[in-house]
């Protein structure tokens, strides 16, 4: 009991952001076209590469083996989430433009 | 002690690498907003690229270490390198790959956002096995099944994996479901030695691994979009998990984003089938509930010449897509068939039924890339109305999306569901590859219409003899 009460006391402002983003991701989304329910997926999805960040963090600070393995495993795969998603999502996003008239 | 002058010593370096993340996930939002209205979205595309590069970039001059080390040359170097590495892999996969293999590609994509997840907070548990101990257990287990979830998602979707379908993988998922559950409990109130705890930590990640396998092994093509969605919203979830440990703002509000934006996906679809999650889940989809309701009538074939000179002469004509477009790839011949009927003076429209594809949005994006003019897309809900006023409803590789026992057949495991109303169209062709069921496995009455006719073959090689048909006449 006592540590749970010690988490959301240090955690306070995390737990703050993680609500309201919550609430505010719910906000933007919402009322989008069906039309674009792809293209914004697939972005959605190369944010959640922003996971990267941890890698930089980790490979960058690596000193053991298994840091240096695993964390250059994590940094190429979450590369490969931020790369890949953002491409992908604009060459859709590109057909979508060209055709207006 | 070194440490704690260093954290409280106000340092510019540290308030300009906070403030960077701070940018960073005001850019993510200001890309999701954008993207969220065809007119801006390749902006918005744009906005969230670059709020992910900015925090890469002051990360990695600025960060520094716990003893206020920051990440040194050799380091730094090893750093560029696999983004180099990985960054030249992403995009010549995300360049090369079909529009068709694209639902694949995006849940590969998914694996690998929640696999780095994952392996960010193992390490993070063996660096420091008691700091932020719940959000690292969650980070690596919703991780590991956003991982393992969406490679099986991409088998599927790509051919290489089957559905496995039996009652008793429901029980097992909730098992597993459960025994993660415990685990984590066991680990965070347990009180037992670091080597109990390091074990169970490990089993953790198998047991993760196994479960994002068995979750999605008996969910079927059709449920796709929703697994896809779902999957793509945990990834999300995992990244600001990740981020909680290092207390990183960027990370928590980027990733919570994701979740968030990925749950209300999820529930669109949910909604358009007229289920709910937990039945999508659960799979019930794919067993028993076999309709007991009698078919009356026959299946009626067309020949090629009778179906162009029925379109040639027709005022309005509607094309509703499903899986087997894309399958034959036939977007591209799709829209010369539209453009040569348009010359002939007929309306033709899309009908685009919220789940039809393997993917959110799947058939726009197809579409889209045959060139196919927005306008002439239409929604479910737009089209119905008018669909008794459609002189020919052309029905290329959808089925379930069609199918009328939504409306009659209270015993069908789609009852309920809302459908694009082709039957009520004065005229209906099916070009289908054979008489297959669609994937919830039900016979279609739509099939068995008096006004309908049926075009066997690939629906790329059948409108390209239609098309040639048409011109020849």
């Amino acid at each position: 009991m006592e540590s749970i009460l010690t988490f959301l006391t240090e955690n306070k402002d995390a737990i703050f952001i993680i609500v309201l983003s919550i609430f505010l991701g719910f906000e933007v989304i919402s009322n989008v076209p069906s039309v674009l329910h792809t293209p914004l997926m697939s972005g959605a999805n190369a944010i959640s590469g922003v996971i990267i960040i941890g890698g930089i963090i980790l490979v960058g600070h690596a000193s053991s083996t298994f840091e240096w393995i695993l964390g250059a495993i994590a940094l190429f795969m979450a590369t490969l989430n931020v790369a890949g998603g953002f491409v992908v999502t604009d060459r859709m996003l590109e057909m979508f433009k060209k055709k207006k008239k | 002690m070194n440490a704690m002058i260093l954290l409280n010593t106000l340092m510019p370096g540290q308030v300009v690498l906070e403030y960077s993340y701070l940018l960073s996930a005001i850019m993510f939002v200001i890309g999701l907003k954008l993207e969220s209205n065809p007119a801006t979205a390749r902006k918005g595309n744009f906005w969230a690229a670059s709020g992910m590069i900015l925090p890469m970039i002051t990360t990695l001059l600025l960060n520094k270490d716990a003893a206020g080390e920051g990440i040194s040359l050799a380091n730094a170097a090893a750093v560029i390198l696999i983004i180099a590495a990985g960054a030249v892999v992403g995009t010549v996969m995300a360049r090369k790959v079909k529009m068709t293999a694209m639902p694949q590609m995006v849940s590969f994509f998914n694996a690998t956002g929640g696999a780095a997840s994952a392996a960010v907070a193992l390490i993070e548990f063996t660096k420091a096995p008691n700091q932020a101990l719940l959000v690292t257990l969650l980070g690596l287990v919703v991780g590991s099944i956003a991982f393992s979830g969406s490679m099986v998602a991409y088998g599927k979707l790509d051919g290489k994996v089957g559905d496995i379908f039996a009652k008793f993988m429901t029980y097992l998922n909730l098992f597993f479901m459960l025994l993660i559950v415990v685990i984590i409990l066991l680990v965070l109130f347990g009180g037992f030695d670091q080597t109990t705890v390091s074990c169970l930590v490990y089993g953790l990640l198998v047991l993760s691994i196994v479960y994002g396998v068995s979750f999605v092994m008996p969910i079927g093509g059709a449920d796709m979009p929703v697994v896809i969605s779902l999957l793509n919203s945990l990834t999300g979830i995992a990244a600001a998990m990740a981020g909680f440990i290092y207390q990183n703002e960027a990370m928590i509000l980027g990733g919570i984003l994701v979740g968030a934006a990925g749950t209300i996906l999820t529930l669109q679809m949910c909604k358009a089938m007229n289920r709910s999650l937990i039945n999508v889940i659960i799979g019930a989809f794919g067993g028993g509930g076999a309709s007991h309701a009698d078919v009356q009538g026959s299946i009626k074939e067309i020949t090629l010449s009778d179906a162009a000179v029925l379109l040639s002469y027709s005022q309005k004509v509607v094309i509703i897509p499903g899986y087997g477009l894309a399958v034959a790839q036939a977007q591209h011949i799709a829209h010369e068939l539209d453009s040569l009927l348009e010359s002939k003076g007929v309306e033709v429209k899309y009908a685009i039924h919220p789940v039809a594809g393997r993917m959110p949005g799947h058939m726009n994006v197809l579409l889209a890339e045959a060139d196919v003019p927005y306008e002439q897309l239409v929604e479910m809900d737009d089209i119905n109305p008018d669909m008794p006023n459609v002189d020919v409803a052309i029905v290329v590789g959808a089925n379930d999306v069609v199918n009328p026992a939504a409306y009659d057949d209270p015993g069908s495991p789609i009852y309920g569901m809302p459908i694009i109303d082709a039957h009520l169209a004065k005229n209906i062709i099916i070009m289908k590859r054979g008489m297959g069921k669609g994937y919830a496995g039900i016979e279609n009455f739509l099939f068995f219409n008096d006004k309908t006719r049926m075009l066997f073959g690939d629906a790329k090689k059948s409108i390209t003899s239609l098309v040639n048909e048409i011109k020849s006449m």
